[in-house]
């Protein structure tokens, strides 16, 4: 219990340090950044029939005429009390905006995460154990052409394919064009959901599924395996009794760890699918120098991802009895 | 067969081993390592046979390629016979785990994440099973709390105990086992060679790997001894009362390292498969070495023993004329002339 609470403790210290750094890191980036907010916000012919105290206004409100060392340090007082700002696209408070951006989402992210995590395990292990036959040639053949083709060409393919001559599924956003929000349904989302998290899931199973193949090899080939053989159990009872169970560990580490890959893909892919998630709110927060919602939203990303890696850890604890047992931890 | 006339229950005969590797990590080109070379060895109804050699001289190799358990890049040659029949790979699926028990040398053998007493048992369900665990693990001085222990929770010793005594769950014909004793406490291992004996009273064969000769001596029928991946003389225990009794150069050099009899060491090592000699492997290190040796050498049978050594005039072991008629009517109580 006590070991518990001190490696739950030294975790919640690595993540504000991680945070932190993380900040300190996207708004040196942004402070770096060549685009000037009034230009790209205002646009450059706008701009230049300003007046001086128009523009002086403007300046203060896009935060470019403080030092940013000074801005930063605003900022991260205010975010200490938990006011992440107003973002000055939306024009709303970033939390807000997070939390219907993150809504959406989560919606792809979470399909597409379960999809590829389970699908990738099953044909990772599949391939694994019958390593050099048919079953493996295709699983490995679909994983590595995969795994070179980049994400959003496989979205704009299968949004020609769905979207455009099947027509049986929407070209994008997440709700329907111009309904209210309180006539969307259910099944509404889920047809919008479809398509991007396909995309991220036919991605994501590649890495998945090699890692789990990988691990399976591996596993087939150990010594324990060979030993059951040798005392006549039967692959079947071998795969379920040893193979399964070894391989699950470091599958679970793989799919909490598969968070950031997700993460990343879905800024692509929400992209093609002017799907309106925090990837694309990301993309227009770095292009549009909105500095309050690209660092909530940074933030909130590396936040899920090292959240995702704790939890691996703790799962760990639970599951193999080596650390479980014997309290080490590496 | 042999000169007691008894049954064979395994018979090895000129059983080569080659791993299939790349040159180096930048070459697609592969090499033929020859880890075990023409190697024959057998044990008969009611024999421990032990095969004693020095580190790297292929044992374990041996139980590994009788047990079809050598990895893929390995190719192997040779016949191997269980009870007169010629055993096939399809053959060996159907008789490990049940005619043929193995006890293997290393702790990694156990799955790290099932509890030893399940894994023994191989299944949580079978009542029975489950208890002729737990007598056997009684047996062995294993109390009840270690059927719940993971291996990585067994000392040295404790995981030996847990590997032998998956071997004498079923009722096999012939064990094999790797090296079990190592890290047993002196009780305990003679109580496991005092089961082998048992065991092996009752009409069925060990085959006992290991490189304490002493202990070797001490238990076994019959010993068969490696050099670098092969069998250099194959003799009865009571040959090994003098060094005039024994045959191979080898041998009598392994007979004068023992305490008792000088302690008196061998120079030079056991060559490396890359850097084999032509003809006779002992050749570097044997003061009898003549041109004759660089040859091909057969293993001949001399009196009750078998020698790998161009001193020797004996007649050829001819495995193969004899299980011809073997498969064609099976008889478990052949003789060999
Ligand atoms: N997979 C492999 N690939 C290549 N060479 C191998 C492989 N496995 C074993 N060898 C080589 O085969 C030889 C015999 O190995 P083996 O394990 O049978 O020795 P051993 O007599 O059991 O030794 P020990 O007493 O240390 O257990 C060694 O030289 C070893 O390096
Ligand atoms: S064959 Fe020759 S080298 Fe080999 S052991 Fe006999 S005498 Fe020595
Ligand atoms: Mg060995």
């Amino acid at each position: 219990m006590k070991h518990n609470l001190l490696f739950a403790g030294k975790n919640f210290i690595r993540m504000i340090l991680l945070l932190a750094a993380v900040s300190v890191a996207t708004f040196a980036l942004v402070s770096a950044s060549p685009i000037d907010p009034l230009q790209a916000n205002v646009g450059q012919a706008a701009l230049g029939s300003m007046s001086e105290a128009q523009k002086e206004k403007l300046r203060s409100y896009w935060g470019v005429d403080e030092p940013p060392v000074q801005r930063y340090l605003n900022w991260a007082k205010d975010a200490l009390r938990g006011d992440f700002g107003t973002s000055l696209l939306y024009r709303q408070p970033v939390t807000s905006v997070i939390a219907v951006k993150l809504s959406n989402s989560l919606f792809l992210l979470v399909i597409a995460w379960i999809i590829s995590g389970l699908l990738g395990f099953l044909l990772g292990v599949i391939a694994g154990v019958f390593r050099g036959r048919p079953a493996d040639r295709l699983v490995k053949g679909y994983c590595l052409v995969i795994a070179s083709t980049p994400a959003f060409w496989l979205a704009l393919l299968l949004l020609l394919i769905f979207s455009v001559w099947l027509k049986v599924l929407p070209i994008g956003l997440s709700v329907p064009i111009g309904m209210e929000a309180s006539g969307v349904t259910f099944l509404d989302r889920v047809r919008h959901a479809i398509l991007p998290a396909l995309t991220l899931s036919i991605t994501g199973i590649s890495n998945v599924a090699l890692h789990t193949r990988e691990k399976m090899i591996d596993i087939m080939e150990s010594d324990y395996v060979l030993f059951a053989q040798a005392r006549g159990e039967k692959a079947g009872s071998i795969v379920r009794r040893h193979a399964l169970r070894n391989v699950l560990l470091p599958a679970l580490t793989l799919q909490f760890a598969s968070i950031s890959e997700i993460i990343g893909g879905s800024v692509l892919v929400e992209q093609v699918f002017s799907y309106p998630g925090l990837g694309q709110a990301a993309v227009a927060a770095g292009t549009g120098s909105d500095v309050p919602l690209l660092m909530g939203i940074t933030l909130i990303t590396a936040a899920i991802v090292f959240l995702g890696n704790f939890i691996a850890n703790l799962l760990y604890g639970v599951v193999d009895p080596r650390i479980r047992k014997g309290g080490r931890r590496t | 067969m042999s000169c007691t006339g008894k049954r064979h229950i395994l018979e090895i005969d000129e059983l080569s081993v080659s791993f299939y590797q790349y040159e180096n990590d930048h070459s697609s080109r592969q090499v033929e390592l020859p880890v075990i070379s023409r190697l024959s060895v057998s044990v008969h109804e009611g024999e421990i046979v032990a095969v004693v050699g020095s580190s790297g001289s292929g044992k374990s190799l041996l139980a590994h390629a009788i047990l079809g358990m050598l990895p893929y890049n390995a190719r192997v040659s040779g016949q191997m016979y269980f009870d007169g029949e010629l055993l096939t790979a399809e053959k060996m699926k159907e008789l490990r785990g049940n005619k043929i028990a193995f006890v293997p040398q290393s702790t990694t053998y156990l799955d790290p994440l099932m509890k030893v007493g399940e894994q023994v048992s191989q299944g949580r369900k079978n009542a029975a099973r489950r208890q002729r665990q737990r007598s056997l693990f009684a047996r062995y001085g294993l109390e009840k709390d270690v059927d719940n222990k993971y291996p990585f929770e067994c000392s040295g010793g404790m995981t030996r105990r847990v590997l032998l005594t998956s071997a004498l769950m079923d009722e096999p014909e012939l064990i094999i086992a790797d090296e079990p004793t190592p890290g047993m406490d002196l009780a305990l291992a003679k109580k496991s060679m005092e089961d082998f004996r048992i065991f092996a009273d009752e009409g069925h064969g060990v085959l006992l790997i290991t490189h304490d000769i002493e202990l070797a001596l001490e238990v076994a029928d019959r010993v068969a001894v490696f050099y670098a991946g092969t069998t250099i003389e194959e003799a009865p225990v009571a040959d090994f009362a003098s060094e005039e009794t024994l045959r191979h150069p080898y041998t009598k050099a392994l007979w004068r390292a023992m305490p008792q009899n000088g302690f008196v060491p061998l120079p030079g090592v056991q060559p490396y498969v890359k850097d084999m000699p032509q003809g006779c492997p002992f050749g570097p290190r044997c003061s009898m070495y003549s041109e004759k040796c660089q040859g091909d050498i057969p293993m001949q049978r001399v009196g009750c023993a078998t020698v790998r050594c161009v001193q020797y005039k004996g007649e050829p072991l001819a495995v193969e004329a004899h299980h011809i008629h073997g498969e064609t009517a099976p008889a478990p109580h052949h003789t060999k002339t």
